[in-house]
């Protein structure tokens, strides 16, 4: 845990370095702009890892002399297979055509989309505990 | 309503203790007892990253099919100097879909999305992807994408035709009307959010599913290389989005962010566009470096050579490319040249370090030219005389010489090619006995290789010299009194020795398909951790784990005298590697 937020604030330091010198030199608006969105996509994830890692117990993944017995027990519920995902995608296709070819298929992603939610959201209900 | 729901069930390797494997035999993989839909209702409704990685691969090699068709009839068009085979119009479309086809729908979801989604899960250790039906949603976009990129050809005025980077003046409502420009937009919507999903996906992944005792310096590099190539999809797929919302809007809800007229700066396309552009094409190449570099080291018998100079180029890689997008925009005039020209010559040191890594991996090796490895050697040239072009371009007098030249053309159809073709069919052949449990023939694979070989130099480095003698990029026709027949016919036979390369692969597939040749659990003798687990894998791929003591688990389980024990912790006695019962088979 600690490597991954050393890794993802390491990112955020990089590019916010990279972002002041790129803004003193060039005062050019749009890249700096990026390059801070991409320091802060580094800095949320990875400081906010770095916390939960001086918080947290050494979990058995990063350590290096682990047996295989001390990750058993359940990681999590995994849906079987679902057909939800399936109705989402195509519910954005057609959402997306929407904007090409009119308002007229607007419902039929709409439907599909909100359809793909609840449907979604009851299955991870009725799938059980975390 | 079509959905089974498993009750919550344990989903975590087995121990390989006292109750694991017995001393002197291969665990006893457990079968499927995986109850669920079959047929086409299982492909519709899977979440088994192994599934979804199969419908990828599937998906991204029909594409390249189709892309590499339209690749043929350009270079058809382009040997002969006033040739009409296709309209301008039509040769417009044909190679931007060329370009989109192959940069969007193939190169990239063909790695994170089929190669990395199948193999990242079984090389961590983990049951599945850390998000299933995500996974799941990001496939359907992908393949919906495709569709909506692809109905461009059936619409009124025809697919898109602005080239793949759809520059602002071009790309507007006056200059590009029509269905198919709209469908190209929405497309790289759509497959722009499944590439985030996977990115997403592949960092948890590597994050948080790995097996006890594989810290992340054992993560083997293509896994690294995946969560790396995954937070710079992070850092760069939201920008595309971003850039084709503001494009669309000015085609039709009349805002002028691109366009002079109302007070837009038409230049600010190419910084967004670039800002994604240039991390995409470490996007496409990662990947492709990680699958050589886990093939490497079977193939010469050795271990890895400097893992962790390995990890951290592949940082250093994706931390320069996004700070060099502007090089593609030193003609535009307004961008800073020394910063975005340095810091695109410093790329050169980390790709560098990997090629001395990889070279220095095989020094010395046993090295056996199975498939795999040729292939892998292939993408070395290949990538080499392709990077090597990229350090030339990177300079600005030389970028003003040859911007907007089949110079240019040439360079990044090597790069891709190398890493994408070469590494990618690599990779293919290294990890098809994985998947399939099935052997491609080494023989039908070999002349696959040769022939791709000889037909990629013959095809690209005329292209330099025509680009040296001025012929620009994205013309259909040109004068007999130019001078560039002879290179472009010789360019385009390369091509289609290319083309007839790839028909020994399709024998090859038919024939695994109709022949088939077990692979056992590791056919290659690999070491990394998916060579443990039975070919196919079963559901939630482990019955058993070997203890994960270095890099290689799977080589220091099969081949215990030639451990490499690394130094313990500080805090902990060195725990014997293999724990007695669980060590013995050897061959």
């Amino acid at each position: 845990m600690r490597v991954d937020g050393l890794f993802l604030a390491g990112i955020g330091i990089f590019f916010a370095v990279i972002g002041i010198v790129y803004w003193t030199t060039s005062y050019e608006n749009a890249g700096f702009l990026m390059l801070m969105g991409s320091a802060l996509l580094g800095l949320l994830p990875g400081s906010y890892y770095l916390w939960w890692s001086y918080k947290m117990k050494p979990q058995p993944d990063d350590d290096p002399n682990a047996e295989m017995s001390e990750g058993a027990g359940a990681i999590d519920s995994f849906p079987g297979s679902s057909i939800w995902p399936f109705i989402l995608g195509m519910g954005a296709m057609f959402t997306v055509l929407t904007f090409v070819f009119g308002l007229w298929l607007a419902p039929l992603g709409g439907t599909l989309i909100l359809s793909a939610a609840i449907g979604g959201t009851m299955e991870s209900r009725r799938g059980g505990a975390v | 309503m079509t959905t089974t729901i498993e009750p919550p069930e344990l989903v975590s390797p087995e121990p390989g203790g006292p109750d694991g494997p017995t001393p002197g035999a291969r665990p006893d993989h457990a079968h499927d007892h995986h109850e669920g839909p079959t047929g086409l209702l299982k492909w519709l409704t899977s979440t088994d990253h192994k599934v979804i990685g199969k419908s990828y691969m599937i998906t991204s090699l029909v594409l390249f099919f189709i892309a590499g068709i339209m690749a043929l009839v350009i270079r058809t068009q382009l040997a002969d100097p006033t040739s009409s085979l296709v309209s301008f119009q039509t040769y417009n479309e044909l190679f931007t879909m060329h370009g989109s086809l192959m940069l969007y729908l193939f190169a990239g979801p063909f790695a994170f999305g089929g190669l990395a989604n199948y193999i990242v899960p079984l090389q961590v250790g983990a049951p599945d992807m850390a998000f299933p039906r995500l996974n799941a949603l990001s496939y359907w976009l992908y393949l919906g994408g495709s569709v909506v990129m692809m109905s461009g050809f059936l619409v009124a005025g025809g697919a898109a035709s602005y080239g793949w980077v759809a520059y602002a003046p071009l790309s507007n409502a006056i200059n590009s009307p029509g269905a198919g420009a709209d469908l190209w937009l929405m497309a790289l919507a759509l497959t722009g959010f499944s590439a985030i999903f996977t990115g997403v996906n592949l960092a948890a992944t590597v994050f948080y599913l790995r097996a006890p005792g594989m810290t992340m310096f054992r993560v083997p590099i293509f896994s690294w290389n995946m969560l790396v190539t995954g937070i710079l999809i992070l850092i760069a797929f939201p920008v595309l989005f971003g850039a084709v919302v503001m494009l669309f809007c000015d085609r039709h809800f009349g805002t002028h962010i691109f366009t002079v007229d109302g007070g837009g700066v038409p230049v600010l396309w190419q910084h967004l566009f670039w800002f994604f552009g240039h991390p995409e094409v470490y996007i496409l190449a990662l990947p492709y470096f990680g699958m050589v570099t886990d093939i490497f080291p079977v193939f010469s018998r050795k271990p890895l050579f400097g893992y962790k100079g390995m990890v951290f180029a592949t940082m250093s890689i994706a931390a320069l490319s996004t700070g060099v997008w502007a090089h593609h925009m030193f003609t535009t005039g307004v961008v800073l040249l020394p910063f975005f020209s340095l810091l695109s010559y410093l790329i050169a040191v980390p790709t560098g370090i990997k090629f001395f890594n990889w070279i220095g991996t095989m020094w010395g090796g046993q090295l056996s030219f199975q498939t795999p490895m040729l292939f892998s050697i292939g993408f070395l040239f290949a990538f080499l005389m392709g990077g090597v072009t990229g350090v030339l371009l990177a300079s600005p007098p030389v970028d003003f010489m040859t911007h907007d030249t089949y110079f240019v053309v040439a360079h990044f159809h090597q790069v891709l090619i190398g890493t994408t073709v070469f590494a990618g069919f690599a990779g293919f052949y290294f990890w098809y006995p994985k998947m399939f449990g099935r052997m491609l023939d080494e023989r039908l694979g070999k002349l696959h290789f040769w022939l791709l070989f000889v037909g990629f130099w013959v095809a690209f480095m005329p292209q330099y010299l025509v680009g040296l003698y001025g012929m620009p990029r994205r013309v259909a026709d040109y004068l007999p009194t130019n001078g560039w027949t002879t290179l472009n016919v010789i360019s385009t036979v390369g091509a289609f020795v290319i083309g007839a390369s790839f028909l020994f692969f399709l024998a090859n597939l038919w024939t695994s398909w109709r022949h088939p040749v077990p692979a056992g659990d590791n056919p290659w003798d690999g070491g990394a951790l998916e060579w443990f687990t039975s070919s196919p894998p079963p559901h939630h791929n482990y019955t058993h784990l070997p203890p994960i003591r270095s890099e290689r688990p799977t080589w220091d389980y099969n081949h215990p005298e030639h451990r490499v024990i690394h130094k313990p912790p500080k805090d902990r006695p060195p725990a014997p590697v293999g724990e007695g019962e669980t060590v013995g088979a050897s061959s």
